[in-house]
Order: structure tokens, then sequence, then C-alpha cells
């Protein structure tokens, strides 16, 4: 007889309660996965911006648009390397539920700022030299079963009417961060347009991009392009790409911000329940610790038995957990629209996380009944009526 | 023979709340080694007080215990918990078996805290069983069992690590008239035939008839 077949045998002793609470654990742990990979998807989608691209954007607010004209003027600013340029036409392609990402760009130097895109070069002249030409993503493409050639149709809001583009390009993605539902078409298509029908509207863009040469000099590169259109009626604010992508996303970073405390919350509140469950456990074995301790079992049995049940009920629920949280995130990353998250994985510190919470709930929740039967009296413990 | 136990001026007081209630006064007694002694009284007598005050799961308010040489009172809780292990051997009223463990388990518990092999320990184990009886009942759990076999799987335990001093706290308290017999046939068995010392305490007459010596308390006091 060993003493963890005693521990294994004392954590079977009311089975129902212990496979409920491994079953808790386990939910827990799950839970606590399925957040934790939100949050740190996020996080690396965020992580994944390029520290040597700047956005410029109206100062007053994301939605205001620049003028065209800035182009030129922050191309001369010391330490730039390139400046291009996008706008976000937004639309409806068939469904106005199915959201994904539709710009208009600049044709000539988008394509080389952002290399995250992988684009054939045939492709990209292609795009080049038609205007009503698009490129869009594989996954966007996969989602429609859009091929080249191919005609995508939006129906415009902002900029109102019917617009026809042709797909001269499908670009897949050399990081799996980079959101492969994209769909980028030529700004000079829609600028021609608004000219003849809205003209006040025409020589506009959303936002600059910017490529420097240096990421050290992000503060001076941004001060001097800021500088430049102080006390004009628009003004901008430059920052790096990755403040920006915090910024525009501010109002799901609280939401994000509120799941990454409600995954630790989980595992207090699993900590309290089988906290519970061993002091329930400890104040029925009242007695038989006295028995222990009368037959000269010291402290640190008395530790030993106690915790290995705990960790033996808390690792087995985390094990649970665990082993049903790498099939969920799986089928998630299968469901989930790669516009929102690109990539779904469970991380590896994801798994360290979930394994030192099991263990830590099972440290924590033997430490309240451990106090109480190291301080329970061996003659209190015989006279204990449960 | 030599006192295997020496009582000297003991007092037992417990508190409760800030109220001090005193349990034994000034007991002095000696237990010859290999005696078989009942201590008798009515409840709240202290005798059950002393008793965990001689087998050393209690600690006196004042006063010095000697058993097998050893000043119990000036050890700490692990030297006095080693102590125990190897010197007394415990019977309770209630049994007092672990329930998810079977009776050869519930017996080997004592021997865990030895340097013992387990073929070792199955050995002892086996010989305890086959003292009281129940050789063929190893396997059974304790529910299995009925109380006169419970407690003799209690005896089994209190035996199985062979101490010098057996305490037996109302050993026959909770059985029948039978099986109460057997055990105290059991016990007389333990002194006379394996030199046990015995210190027992009873409020059945019959029970304190198969102890060679018998002394009374009242309200704290051997009289």
């Amino acid at each position: 007889m060993k003493v963890l077949k005693l521990i294994f045998k004392n954590s079977l002793r009311h089975k129902l309660r212990t496979a409920l609470t491994i079953l808790g654990i386990a939910i827990a742990v799950l839970a606590f996965g399925i957040l934790r990979t939100v949050v740190t998807s996020w996080d690396e989608a965020v992580k994944a911006s390029s520290p040597n691209r700047l956005i410029t954007r109206q100062s007053v607010s994301f939605i205001f648009p620049l003028p065209y004209a800035y182009k030129d003027k922050i191309a001369n600013v010391e330490g730039v390397k390139s400046v291009t340029f996008a706008a976000w036409f937004q639309g409806v392609y068939k469904d106005k539920n199915q959201f994904f990402a539709r710009m208009a760009v600049d044709h000539e130097t988008f394509m080389e700022t952002y290399d995250e895109m992988i684009v054939p070069k045939i492709q990209i002249e292609a795009f080049k030299r038609e205007r009503s030409a698009c490129i869009i993503g594989n996954e966007l493409a996969k989602m429609y079963g859009l091929k080249l050639g191919d005609v995508m149709t939006l129906e415009g809001d902002i900029y109102p009417g019917r617009w026809d583009f042709v797909i001269r390009g499908i670009y897949t993605s050399k990081f799996k961060y980079f959101d492969p539902t994209q769909m980028f078409f030529r700004w000079d298509y829609i600028d021609e347009r608004l000219k003849e029908e809205t003209p006040e509207r025409a020589g506009w863009v959303g936002w600059y991009i910017i490529r420097i040469n240096d990421p050290d000099k992000t503060a001076v590169v941004s001060y001097n392009i800021d500088i430049l259109f102080k006390n004009s009626p628009a003004e901008t604010k430059t920052e790096s790409e990755r403040a920006f992508t915090e910024n525009f996303m501010v109002s799901i970073k609280a939401l994000f911000t509120a799941m990454n405390f409600m995954s630790f919350a989980i595992v207090g509140i699993i900590m309290l329940v089988l906290g519970n469950t061993m002091i329930m456990s400890a104040r029925e074995r009242t007695r038989e610790y006295a028995v222990f301790k009368t037959l000269g079992f010291s402290t640190f049995h008395m530790v030993g038995l106690i915790m290995g049940e705990s960790l033996l009920i808390s690792i087995l629920g985390g094990g649970v957990g665990l082993a049903i949280t790498f099939p969920m995130i799986a089928g998630f990353e299968q469901v989930i629209p790669k516009n929102y998250f690109p990539s779904f994985e469970l991380q590896s510190i994801t798994v360290m996380l979930s394994i030192i919470a099991a263990l830590l709930v099972g440290i924590v929740s033997a430490v309240f009944p451990i106090q109480r039967v190291i301080g329970t009296k061996i003659v209190e413990g015989f006279r204990f009526v449960g | 023979m030599a006192a295997i136990i020496q009582v000297r001026n003991l007092f037992k007081s417990y508190w409760r709340n800030s109220l001090e209630i005193p349990v034994l006064q000034n007991i002095s007694i000696d237990v010859e080694e290999g005696e078989f002694m009942a201590l008798m009284g009515p409840s709240g007598s202290g005798k059950t007080t002393l008793l965990n005050l001689i087998a050393g799961i209690d600690r006196p308010s004042k006063g010095e215990i000697v058993v097998a040489g050893t000043d119990i009172g000036k050890l700490g809780e692990s030297a006095l918990a080693k102590w125990r292990s190897s010197n007394v051997g415990f019977v309770f009223q209630f049994y007092n078996l672990i329930p998810v463990l079977t009776a050869f388990e519930n017996v080997e518990l004592p021997l865990l805290l030895t340097k013992l092999s387990k073929k070792e320990r199955r050995k002892h184990v086996e010989t305890a069983l086959g003292i009281v009886g129940l050789g063929d009942r190893m396997t059974h759990s304790p529910k299995q069992l009925s109380g006169g076999q419970e407690q003799r799987v209690a005896i089994a335990r209190a035996i199985v690590t062979d101490p010098a001093i057996l305490v037996a706290d109302e050993p026959t308290g909770d059985l029948d008239k039978n099986s109460a017999e057997e055990i105290l046939t059991l016990m007389d068995r333990l002194n006379k035939e394996f030199k046990k010392t015995i210190l027992m305490v009873t409020h059945d007459p019959n029970a304190a008839e198969k102890a060679r010596v018998i002394r009374h308390l009242e309200k704290g006091d051997l009289v």
C-alpha cells in the first residue's frame, strides 16, 4: 500500500463530488484557454505591425480625410523612405452582414510598402495597368469562390454608386497574422469618378503610410511630418503603425482587457470551488486525520496527503481541460472569419499558463484544509462530530 | 518489576473561553511493565484524559510523564509523533479504521513510517492479523466487517509495530456482549502471551475484571 494509493482512494471517496470538481476545473481551463487565445491572437496581430511604418492621419479623427497634395511634402521629410496612401471604401459586397476590408490604395506604391503580401509580379503589373483592377486575399477568394478575371461588384455607401472591380491579383500572407481577407483597388479609379460626380470630394485620401529608414527615429520623423501641416485646415497626427492599430481598436481593446481579466478571474473562481471541496473533505475526515497523527504521521505527511489529493484533482481537471481545449481552438479557427483573427492558435504560453493555473489551483486550494488539520489537536479531532 | 509508566504530580486543565476547567489534579501513578491496568470512573472523571496524556496525544498543564524511560513532556511535536509510532499502540472505542483501506492496508499504516521493505511489511501485517484471528479477512474493507472484527483489525494495527504499551479507550464500548468478550480475551492474551503492558479505560465492570489492576478516578483524582 503506497501513500499515492491512499491519496487516490481518498479522492475517489465521493465519486460524484470529485467528478463534478474535475469537470468544473476542466471547463475553467477550457474557458481560460479560449479567452487567452483570443487575447494573444489579438496581441500578436497588433505586434505584427511593421516597426518601420508610420501612419499619418487627420489629427481630429481617423474618419476625416487628408489632401492628396500632402504626399509629396511628406516624401521630402528627412528619414522618409517612401510614402503611400489608402482610403477606407467600405461598401457592400453581396451581403451587408459579411465584413472584410475594402480599400482604395495608391497602385504605384502600396504593394511595395506592404511586403507582407505575396503577389506574383505579373499580377501586380496587371493591377497597375488596369484602372478597375483589384487585388484580393486568398482567404477572401476562397470564401466567395473567386478567381482571377472575376468581377466583384460593390454597392458604395461612403462612395455611392455601383462599382465594378476585376480581380487581377490574389495575395497570400507572408505572416500568419496578416489579414488574408482584404480587398484593394485603385484610388485613382475612385477619384476620377468623384471628380465627375462630386468634385468637392475628389483629391482626398484616408491616411498616409510612410516607410522610414530607421525605426529608432519614429518620434523625430513623426514630429517633422506633423509640424509641416501645423495650423493648416487638415492638421495631421503621425504615429507608429502599432500605435495606430491600437488606437484604431481602442474600443475593442477594452473588451480584450476585460477578457484578460476574466480569464484570470475564472482561475480564482475555480480555486474557490476546489478549495471548498477540499475543506469539506478535510472536515469530514477530521477523526481520520487525528488517527493518522496518533499513529505517528507527521505534519509533513498530513500536508502530503491533503496537497496530494488537491493536486491530483486539479491536475486531472487541468489535463481534461487542456485535452478539450486543443480540438476546440482548432475548431474555432475553422469557424472564426479570418478578417477578425487571421490566426487563432493555442500558443505554448497559454498551455503553460493553463498548466500553471491548474497547479496553482491545486496548491492554493489545499492551504486552508492543511491549516485546519494541522491546527486541530489530536484530542479535538477525536471529539469532532461532523 | 520496574515501572514502565511513571506519572508524577500531573495536572491538566482545559480552557473554555476564559474559564479554566480542571480535569486532572495532582495525579501520580506507576504502571509496571507487563501490567494490565483498568482505569475506571464515571463520565468526566478524567480517565480518557489521563490515558491520552500517557499515550502522548495530549499535553499536560503541569507534571511529569515518563514512559519507557522517556520524559514525553520534553519532546517536540515531531519527536513525540515518532515516539508514539514505535512505543504505543492505540485501540479506540469506535475502531477508527480508515474506510477506504482494506483490513490489510489499515494494519499496514503504522509500518509505512518504518524502513521495512514491502515484503517485511506484509509479513508483519499477516502476523498481526493472524494473532487477532483475521488472517482470512485481509482484503475486506471495514464496512464488510462486523464491529467485533473491526475492533480486532484495530488491535492488529495497534500491535503491528510491536509496541511495549497498548492503550485502549473503551475498547468494548461499542460492541455486543459476545464481541466484547472476544476482544477482552484477545487483550488478555496480548498481555499474558506477548507481555504487552495494557492500560485500558472502561466504565464496564465486566471489562475491568480482565485487568490485573483496577484504578478508580473521580473528579480528576485517583481514589
